[in-house]
């Protein structure tokens, strides 16, 4: 963990935004099953069948190869902007995999291998990419804001931690109606910081909702480092106050996620009440693309946490099992590669949204505003022809 | 004199109530040691400390409850909330307590603060990044909207906001703080609050205007020139307390107004000039005043700028009420 003694930071040479000078950036207190060599501990090994180990590992490596696209369409102009993942595959893939398909989702916008693991169409998905005509939210929202109904992916917000309290709600509902499906929800590290957060977690605690936290502690909040961010020293013992179990994990083991969640899942489902999990990692991107992380990030903490690979170390384990070799690592690489180049080339092509889908979906029904807003608005088409996009890219 | 964009003048405006006035503190996400999102507050960690400019936890309610009691406890806090769509949060400190303060206690208790807030489309940003809510903070007794189109007036406007005794929400049009250049002198200047100015003079049809959309309808008034209308623009500058003379002035001149604003039209700040209007100079009207403005949608993404007001929009707007 970074410093979070403040003693600490304030002596420490000012590069980063208040980091210390510490040797080792790993927690004491975290749950691991993958040791520094990538190697097992028999005792807590999770009993997991092959098929998924290697489903989840190709959720990881397609995240991240998703991202990288992501990320090069934003740099070559094709795109306005992109929120990559990178660093915290193991997260989504160990967290998604514990779920059944009738769970429901409330992510955060840094989500995308849930998605993928859910089963979200890869072409769907860049199409809310370029916000066209083939994007289900017809390019209402910014990019990685997606929405899947009918996958139970609650529709993205921007402001932070809103969707946490709304899985609670969500697995009341489920509670009441006795359907045994669970919610998870998703935020940062800055996101425990935010109202609903706190609400979220006294509701549930109070009410005993099947609901899973997950706190994705990456340790910054753009650029603002945990320690700022909190005085306490583990996310995790927030949830004492709040009347649940909490558990910190090492988030770049996809095994120690994968048990963590099995426990919390297995607790909700059974009637036994809420689980905060606090999965620490390093976002190993920038925040978004409009962001530049080494104005502020710690760089010897950056290269400590790549030394921590979570793909690699889960590989490693694979490798270790008889499971996984150089050579169905390349063909997954080229397999995946072509499937996003694939979808790339089909929602690329899409036109934009029709003009009149300004004024669909804001209520069931349009009003006589919206009709005349609407109206008028063809006529105007009409009389001047095309609309000029003057718009600037995000100038953050 | 020199050269400054939007955002460097606002800057500077920091800088300069900084230096001058030491209960003068900035707190907010990502404003000190990175400068801000935007760079508004680049180098004012460095120059005044960590006490001075804040990096605060992530919560929007906490920021502007920190502010009031340091405001009461003898500070002129200067929160930011770095895009204003996420100031719902805040929305209860803001408009229960920062606003009705000094009502409450009988004068007992004051809390001068200015809210600074980057607001408004263009940018891509889709519906988080992108509205323009002046009308929920217009609507609230006791607070002051100010919402500059310029550099000059931006440091103008806030270092008179700095010095203000009530508090004041600071609208920065985010659009135009790289895109928009201008003079600033380098020393102290103020720009009084509750005075509009008349940015083009004319004499057909007055178009009324603030923030981002103040350059749109000056673009407005050059397309609409050879087609036959002179246009006035008044760039509003400060929505409360609202410039009423100048207003009502510029319509009995033209009797012919049109009032342009960014965000939704139902109950946005153009509905409020023009009941203004309709209540004090009817009599002097040629035509029926006409509101350019945002749909009553959430703002969309891909399609932006067919929801934004442009200066063609606003000409055919100003075509109708020359032609009524
Ligand atoms: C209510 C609200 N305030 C501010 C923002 C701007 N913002 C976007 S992301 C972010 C940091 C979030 O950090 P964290 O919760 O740690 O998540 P991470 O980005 O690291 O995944 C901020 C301040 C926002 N989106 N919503
Ligand atoms: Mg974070």
């Amino acid at each position: 963990m970074p410093s979070t003694n403040k003693e600490k930071s304030k002596t420490a040479k000012k590069t980063s935004n208040g980091s210390g000078k510490k040797t080792s950036y790993l927690r004491e207190d975290l749950y691991r099953i993958l040791n520094d060599k990538n190697v097992a501990d028999p005792k807590k090994e999770p009993k997991i069948d092959k098929e998924i180990l290697l489903a989840m590992y190709r959720n990881m490596v397609r995240t991240r190869l998703y991202d990288e696209r992501g990320m090069m369409l934003q740099r070559q102009g094709r795109i306005g902007f992109y929120v990559p993942s990178f660093g915290q595959e193991a997260i989504q893939t160990g967290t998604a995999a514990c779920l059944k398909k009738e769970d429901w989702i409330f992510p955060s916008y840094r989500e995308p291998g849930v998605f993928l693991y859910r089963g979200a169409s890869i072409v769907s998905m860049f199409c809310n990419l370029w916000g066209n005509s083939g994007d289900v939210c017809k390019g209402r929202q910014m990019p990685v804001h997606y929405s899947f109904a009918d996958l139970k992916l609650f529709s993205v917000s921007s402001p932070i931690a809103t969707q946490v309290i709304q899985a609670v709600g969500a697995s009341l509902a489920s509670k009441i109606r006795k359907t045994k499906e669970l919610a998870v929800t998703y935020c940062g590290d800055g996101g425990t910081s935010e109202t609903d957060f706190h609400t979220g977690l006294t509701f549930a605690g109070a009410m005993k909702t099947p609901t899973v936290f997950i706190v994705t502690n990456n340790q910054y909040a753009i650029s603002v480092p945990l320690h700022k961010q909190t005085g306490a020293k583990r996310l995790a013992d927030k949830a004492i106050g709040y009347g649940m179990p909490g558990i910190a994990v090492d988030g770049n083991d996809v095994l120690a996620v994968y048990s963590a969640m099995k426990d919390a899942e297995k607790r909700a489902r059974e009637g036994g009440g809420p689980t905060l999990i606090e999965a620490v990692t390093l976002r190993m991107g920038p925040h978004s693309s409009s962001d530049d992380p080494t104005r502020y990030r710690d760089e010897k903490m950056y290269d400590f946490w790549k030394g921590r690979d979570p793909i690699v170390r889960f590989s490693d384990y694979l490798k270790s099992k008889k499971l996984w070799d150089d050579k169905k690592e390349k063909a997954l690489h080229s397999e995946i590669k072509e499937e996003l180049a694939e979808a790339v080339e089909k929602a690329e092509k899409m036109a934009i949204p029709d003009v009149t889908d300004l004024f669909s979906d804001v209520y069931a029904e349009k009003t006589q505003q919206l009709l005349r807003q609407e109206a008028e608005l063809l006529k105007e088409q009409e009389l001047r022809g095309k609309f000029e996009n003057t718009s600037e890219a995000f100038p953050l | 004199m020199a050269t400054l964009t939007l955002l460097g003048a606002i800057r500077d405006g920091l800088l300069n109530e900084m230096t001058r006035d030491e209960r003068v503190v900035l707190m907010g996400e990502d404003i000190g040691f990175n400068g801000g999102v935007f760079r508004t507050t680049e180098g004012l960690q460095k120059e005044f400390g960590e006490d001075r400019v804040m990096d605060t936890p992530l919560n929007e309610s906490g920021i502007i409850g920190l502010a009031v009691g340091m405001a009461v406890n003898g500070m002129r806090p200067v929160p930011e909330i770095q895009f204003m769509d996420f100031i719902f949060p805040a929305f209860d400190e803001i408009v229960s307590e920062v606003a009705k303060i000094r009502y409450r206690s009988g004068g007992g208790f004051t809390c001068p603060m200015v809210i600074r807030t980057p607001y408004g489309g263009g940018i891509k940003g889709g519906h988080y990044h992108s509205q323009s809510g002046e009308a929920y903070f217009a609507h609230t007794p006791g607070l002051k909207v100010v919402i500059p189109s310029n550099p000059y007036d931006a440091k103008g406007l806030l270092i008179s906001s700095i010095r203000d005794e009530d508090p004041v929400i600071f609208f920065e049009p985010k659009r135009l703080y790289r895109s928009m250049k201008g003079e600033v002198p380098e020393d102290d200047y103020t720009v009084e609050l509750g005075k509009a100015q008349i940015v083009k003079p004319g004499k057909d049809v007055t178009i009324i205007a603030w923030g981002a959309m103040v350059p749109i309808c000056q673009k407005a008034a050059e397309l609409c020139l050879p087609r036959g209308a002179d246009c006035e623009v008044i760039d509003v500058r400060t929505l409360v307390p609202l410039d009423e003379e100048t207003i009502l002035e510029s319509v009995k001149k033209t009797g012919r107004v049109v009032i342009v604003q960014e965000a939704p039209k139902t109950c946005g700040f153009a509905s409020e000039v023009a009941a203004l209007i309709a209540e004090e100079a009817i009599l002097y009207l040629e035509a029926p005043v006409v509101r350019v403005t945002g749909f009553d949608t959430p703002f969309p993404y891909t399609l932006e700028h067919v929801y934004m007001p442009d200066p063609e929009r606003v000409a055919l707007a100003v075509g109708k009420v020359k032609n009524f």
